[in-house]
């Protein structure tokens, strides 16, 4: 083992972890945004809007993470330049940049994934609520905004730890549309110092520590939020 | 419309074929990471269950680790790691240094990846049947093998089945990370077509429809599996 290369390149592992954190945050955000409407309507939601969400959801969670990745950059990003003058407006710093078209492919995957779990948690919660709610005489949107959301989301935060553990591993895919992230790091040492098992052992040692500050984290989050009782 | 029909052919100069060449690699792949995957989750579930504190350890290790670290982190290591350790072996052994070849690299890294979750699915399905089971079967007079062999086994399957399934889609979708260490699967053949074609966009959600009749395909047959196994117990509902 020689780890002589690790001061040189280890700057360059902090820009690569702040890209892996950029990533993971961004992703679980508008992920999360997006899981809640596509969970609503297959609830309650018009029939055409519920087999809509259905079949993306049945499309994000049926496919490879890698190809959806792939079909977004290569795919959707190879049909930008034919549009005349694009090249020359205000988006094109934005569509020529790897990075968001990462942000788009994960939130994609994480609102595949957590609609589903939204689906269940939004008809998890007891009707009887529901029908006490609209009983007091709220509107349905101040049913959903005051009760039903509330409660749906408490329901799924036991999930969340996983969501977010899920989508950090699947971070590193990135690396292979050109976002250097703490992976793409790993791959640079690789290449440049022949070197094999150093830098994956200190990149996994890495993804292994944010691993553990999340599951710690959550528990800590978790412990706090006082715990429905069941009866 | 016409050029996407061309591309798409079964015989050279359209790439059809080598995309259904791909996806049969793919479910090879699959398919042998997964019983793979089921041995070594047996053996560690049951090593957790009745292992000594070592064992027990050691299993800990191995399934805390696996499930978080990435997987296509844990693959580059897994496959430098087996074919050094192989050629190690094979020359102090007086034989000559090989490569392995794709699929059996393939079906070692997934497999060894997979058995970390199948152990954690079949020691919860394990800990799922009643304890009265078992202490029945000891007492009628079955010894500790025979026991698991016709009692708790057939009992856990109904338990492991929604977890096994999962696996096995998690397993069909993992085959495509395969293509960034250069194993020829769909991925990769995808990825040489739209490569060499420009065609980007066409190949992409070709090899994505693939991937989910696969999966769709799995489902159906996991449900009907599971209807089986699960005759005579009380429906859930």
């Amino acid at each position: 083992m020689d780890w002589s290369w690790l001061p040189e390149y280890l700057p360059r592992f902090v820009e690569g972890l702040w890209l892996t954190l950029q990533l993971l945050f961004w992703s679980i955000l508008i992920g999360m945004s997006l899981a809640i409407p596509i969970g609503l309507v297959q609830v309650t939601g018009p029939r055409p809007l519920a087999w809509l969400a259905r079949g993306f959801t049945t499309v994000i969670r049926g496919t490879p993470l890698l190809i959806q990745l792939w079909l977004i950059y290569y795919g959707v990003g190879s049909l930008f330049p034919s549009i005349p003058g694009i090249r020359e407006s205000f988006l094109w710093p934005v569509l020529r940049d790897a990075f968001p078209y990462a942000v788009l492919a994960f939130s994609l995957s994480v609102a595949g994934y957590e609609g589903e779990i939204m689906r269940g948690a939004f008809r998890g919660v007891p009707k009887g609520e529901l029908e006490a709610a609209r009983a007091v005489g709220m509107s349905p949107f101040q049913v959903l905004r005051r009760v039903w959301l509330p409660r749906a989301l408490q329901n799924t935060f036991p999930t969340l730890t996983g969501e977010f553990i899920l989508t950090l591993k699947a971070t590193p895919l990135a690396a292979t549309i050109t976002v250097f992230e703490v992976y793409g790091i790993g791959s640079i040492v690789r290449q440049e110092t022949y070197k094999i098992y150093e830098p994956l052992l200190f990149v996994a040692a890495i993804y292994l520590c944010l691993t553990g500050i999340l599951v710690l984290g959550f528990r800590y989050l978790e412990n706090r939020i006082p715990k429905q009782s069941r009866s | 419309m016409e050029n996407a029909l061309e591309l798409l052919a079964l015989s050279p100069p359209g790439w059809g074929g080598n995309l259904l060449r791909g996806l049969w690699s793919t479910f090879q792949i699959a398919l042998g990471a997964y019983i793979l995957g089921l041995a070594l989750g047996l053996f560690g579930a049951f090593g957790k269950i009745y292992g000594g504190p070592v064992l027990r350890g050691v299993l800990t290790v191995y399934t805390t680790v696996i499930r978080a670290v990435p997987e296509l982190v844990l693959i580059l290591l897994l496959y430098y790691l087996g074919t050094d350790l192989l050629n190690m072996a094979l020359t102090s052994m007086g034989f000559e240094r090989m490569d392995i070849s794709g699929l059996w690299a393939g079906i070692y890294v997934i497999g060894f990846v997979q058995g970390a979750y199948s152990t954690e699915v079949l020691r919860g399905a394990f800990h799922a049947v009643p304890f009265g089971q078992i202490e029945a079967a000891r007492a009628i007079g079955m010894s500790a093998f025979t026991a698991h062999w016709r009692i708790i086994l057939p009992a856990m399957i109904p338990f492991a089945l929604p977890g096994l399934a999962n696996l096995w889609l998690i397993a069909t979708k993992e085959t495509a990370l395969l293509a960034v260490v250069g194993f020829s699967e769909l991925a990769l053949e995808t990825k040489q077509a739209a490569g060499a074609t420009k065609a980007y966009f066409m190949f992409y959600l070709a090899a994505g429809a693939l991937y989910l009749m696969l999966s769709l395909a799995s489902t159906g047959v996991f449900a009907l599996v599971e209807r089986r196994f699960r005759r005579g117990q009380p429906s859930q509902s």
